[in-house]
C-alpha cells in the first residue's frame, strides 16, 4: 500500500503475511479451549449404564426409565402390536426401517423417549397408531417407535442395549 | 443534525474538561440541543420508553442475581425464596418478569411504528438493521431468562428451543450437545444460560448506543416522512420538548407496567412454571412466552423440521431486508393509502399468529397458521416490492413546517414557505 510503485513482492511483504498467519493460528488456538470447555465434561461423559428387571412389566405396558438424563421407553408389546408393526410397507414410511431392525426380541421394544422433532417426551398408547403421540408439535409414532406423521424427521432412537438374562436388560 | 447546539462553557472546570474530553458538549448536542422534528407524535416516545425498560431490567436483574442460585437442584427453590423471604423480593421478581413482557410490548409498537412511517428507508437502513440486532439480542436474553426459574415450562421451553439447532444438517446434533454441555438440558445448560443472561443485556446497551448514534447522524424520521430542511422551521430542541413528551409517555407506560406488577403479576406467565423442572415428564401443552408466539406458530405450521426452523428464523431475518424490499419512494404510510390497508393486514396476521401459537397444534389451527404465515411473508416479498411500482400515493408536503401549518390551519404561510428556496439541512 505504501509503495505502490513496487511490483515485485518484497521480503518484508512475506514477513508481514507470515507473521499475520502465525498470529491468526495463535488466536484460533487460544479460542479453542473456550469453545471446547462448553462441550460435555468428563463427569457427564462417564455414563453409567442402566439395568432394568423386565419380568414385572405386563404385556401391553410401557415403562419409562432414566438413562443419560433422558427417558427410555421399554414397551412390552402385545401380539397385535407386533403384527401391526411388521405388517407396514416400509416404503411408505418417512424414515424407512423394518420393525425387525428395531428390536432384538419382538415383544420388547426399547427406544429413547425423546421426540426427534424438538425433544419433547411423547405420550404412550396415543395417536393414530396407538404407539406414541408428541403433544408439543403433533408427531405420531407407531408401535415400533417409527415416525408416521407430523414434523419429526426420524424414528425414535434405539439405544444400545443387551439382554443379560430373560428378565434383565442393560441399557447403554 | 447538530445544528442548534449553543453549548459554550463559561465555568473554568468545564472549559478544562472540554479541552480534554468534550463529553459535556457532546451530551448537550445529543440530548439538549438536538433538533427534533416538531411533528413527532406519541408513537415516537417508545424509544424513550424502551431505554427506560432496558435500565429497569438491568437494575432489577442485578439485584435479583444477588439472591438467585444458578444450580439445577437449587434454582427453583431460590426463586421461591426470593418470592417469600427476600425483602421486596416478590416485587423485584414481578417487576423483572413483567418487565420483559413490557419491553417486548414496547419494542413491537416501536417496530410497527417504524414500518408504518417508513423509518427504515434511506438513509436510515443501518439504524433499522441495528434495531433488528437489538431485537434478536432481546429474544435471546428473554428466552434464557425464562429458563432460570427452572420450572417445567423453563425446562421444556429450553429443550424445544435448543433442539431447533438439531435441525441443522450434519452437525446439528453435535451443536445441540455442545449448547447443552451434556446429552439433555441439565445443570451445565442452566449455568451457561445464567452467564449469558447476565452478559447479553450489556451487549444490548452497546448496540443501543450504536442505534442512537446512527439516529443522531441521520436525524429522526417523522410522521410525514419528509426530511428536515430547515432546522429552525422544522425542528424544536430535544430538551425540553422531546424530553418532556418522552416523560409523559414513560409515565403512562409505567401505569400499565405497575398494573401488571401489582394486580395481575402472573397473568402473562404460565402456571406450569410453578412446577419444578422434571426431565421425565413433558407438560401436556408447551407454550413459549407470549412475545415468541407468532414465530412459534410459524415453526409449528410447517410439517418439516428443517423447513419449520428456517421459516421461523426467516420471519425475523426478513425484517433486516425491509429497506430494500420496500420500493416506494414515499416514506410515510400517511401518504400511502394502499400500503395502509396492507399494513393493518400485516399487523392482524402477526396478532393472529400469536393467538395460534398459543393453541394446540391440531387441525384448523395449523391450517390457519399456514394461511397467516403466507400473509406475513407475502407482505414483505410480494406487497412491499410491488406497491412501490403500482401504488398511487397522495401528495407529500414540501416540508415538516408545511405539514404542521397545514394541520393547524395557517394555510397562508404554507404557500410562503413552500415558495422559498430549500435550505441546507443541519
Amino acid at each position: 500500500m505504501a509503495t505502490a510503485t513496487t511490483v515485485e513482492p518484497t521480503r518484508r511483504d512475506f514477513l508481514y503475511i507470515a507473521t499475520g498467519a502465525v498470529a491468526a493460528v495463535g488466536a484460533a488456538a487460544a479460542v479453542w479451549p473456550l469453545i471446547n470447555s462448553m462441550s460435555p465434561d468428563a463427569s457427564t461423559l462417564a455414563l453409567a449404564s442402566t439395568e432394568l428387571d423386565i419380568s414385572a412389566i405386563p404385556e401391553g405396558q410401557i415403562v419409562t426409565i432414566k438413562w443419560r438424563g433422558k427417558p427410555v421407553f421399554v414397551r412390552h408389546r402385545t401380539a397385535k402390536e407386533i403384527a401391526d408393526s411388521e405388517a407396514v410397507n416400509i416404503a411408505t414410511l418417512p424414515d424407512p426401517q423394518a420393525d425387525s431392525a428395531r428390536v432384538q426380541k419382538p415383544q420388547w421394544l426399547i427406544v429413547v423417549g425423546v421426540c426427534t422433532h424438538l425433544g419433547c417426551i411423547p405420550i404412550g398408547h396415543a395417536g393414530e397408531y396407538d404407539g406414541w403421540f408428541c403433544p408439543c408439535h403433533g408427531s405420531v409414532y407407531d408401535t415400533s417407535g417409527r415416525i408416521r406423521s407430523g414434523p419429526a424427521p426420524r424414528n425414535l432412537e434405539v439405544p444400545a442395549y443387551s439382554f443379560l438374562t430373560d428378565a434383565k436388560v442393560k441399557i447403554g | 443534525m447538530h445544528g442548534l447546539s449553543t453549548f459554550e462553557p463559561k465555568n473554568g472546570f468545564v472549559k478544562w474538561l472540554e479541552a480534554r474530553l468534550p463529553i459535556l458538549s457532546f451530551a448537550h448536542g445529543s440530548f439538549v440541543a438536538f433538533p427534533t422534528p416538531k411533528n413527532l407524535n406519541y408513537w415516537w416516545t417508545f424509544g424513550g420508553i424502551l431505554s427506560f425498560m432496558l435500565i429497569a431490567q438491568i437494575v432489577t436483574g442485578v439485584v435479583l442475581t444477588m439472591h438467585y442460585t444458578p444450580e439445577s437442584t437449587l434454582a427453583f427453590g431460590s426463586v421461591e425464596k426470593i418470592m417469600r423471604d427476600v425483602n421486596w423480593g416478590w416485587m423485584l421478581r414481578y417487576a423483572h418478569s413483567n418487565g420483559a413482557s413490557m419491553f417486548f410490548f414496547a419494542v413491537y409498537i416501536h417496530m410497527f411504528r417504524g414500518i408504518y412511517y417508513g423509518s427504515y428507508k434511506s438513509p436510515r437502513e443501518v439504524l433499522w438493521i441495528l434495531g433488528v440486532i437489538i431485537f434478536l439480542l432481546m429474544m435471546a436474553t428473554g428466552f434464557m431468562g425464562y429458563v432460570l426459574p427452572w420450572g417445567q415450562m423453563s425446562f421444556w421451553g429450553a429443550t424445544v428451543i435448543t433442539n431447533l439447532f438439531s435441525a441443522i444438517p450434519l452437525v446439528g446434533d453435535d451443536i445441540t450437545v455442545w449448547l447443552w454441555g451434556g446429552f439433555s438440558v441439565d445443570n451445565p445448560t442452566l449455568n451457561r444460560f445464567f452467564a449469558l443472561h447476565y452478559l447479553l443485556p450489556f451487549m444490548i446497551v452497546a448496540v443501543v448506543a450504536l442505534h442512537v448514534w446512527a439516529l443522531h447522524v441521520c436525524g429522526q424520521n417523522n410522521p410525514d416522512g419528509v426530511e428536515v430542511q430547515d432546522i429552525h422551521k422544522d425542528c424544536v430542541p430535544f430538551t425540553p420538548h422531546a424530553t418532556m413528551k418522552d416523560s409523559v409517555g414513560i409515565a403512562f407506560f409505567l401505569i400499565l407496567y405497575c398494573w401488571f406488577i401489582f394486580y395481575i403479576p402472573n397473568y402473562l406467565g404460565d402456571a406450569d412454571n410453578y412446577i419444578p423442572a422434571n426431565p421425565m415428564k413433558t407438560p401436556a401443552h408447551i407454550v413459549p412466552e407470549w412475545y415468541f408466539l407468532p414465530y412459534y406458530a410459524i415453526l409449528r405450521s410447517i410439517p418439516n423440521k428443517l423447513a419449520g426452523v428456517i421459516a421461523m428464523f426467516a420471519a425475523i431475518a426478513i425484517l433486516a431486508f425491509l429497506p430494500w424490499l420496500d420500493t416506494s419512494k414515499v416514506r410515510s404510510g400517511k401518504y400511502r393509502p394502499i400500503f395502509r390497508i396492507f399494513f393493518w393486514i400485516f399487523v392482524a396476521s402477526g396478532i393472529g399468529l400469536g393467538y395460534l401459537g398459543a393453541m394446540p397444534p391440531e387441525g384448523g389451527y395449523v391450517l390457519a397458521a399456514r394461511i397467516l404465515g403466507v400473509v406475513y411473508f407475502g407482505f414483505f416479498v410480494v406487497v412491499l416490492p410491488l406497491l412501490g411500482l403500482f401504488e398511487k400515493t397522495t401528495p407529500v408536503p414540501a416540508s415538516i413546517a408545511d405539514a404542521v401549518l397545514a394541520r393547524t390551519g395557517s394555510a397562508s404561510s404554507v404557500a410562503a414557505s413552500a415558495a422559498s428556496a430549500p435550505q441546507t439541512k443541519g
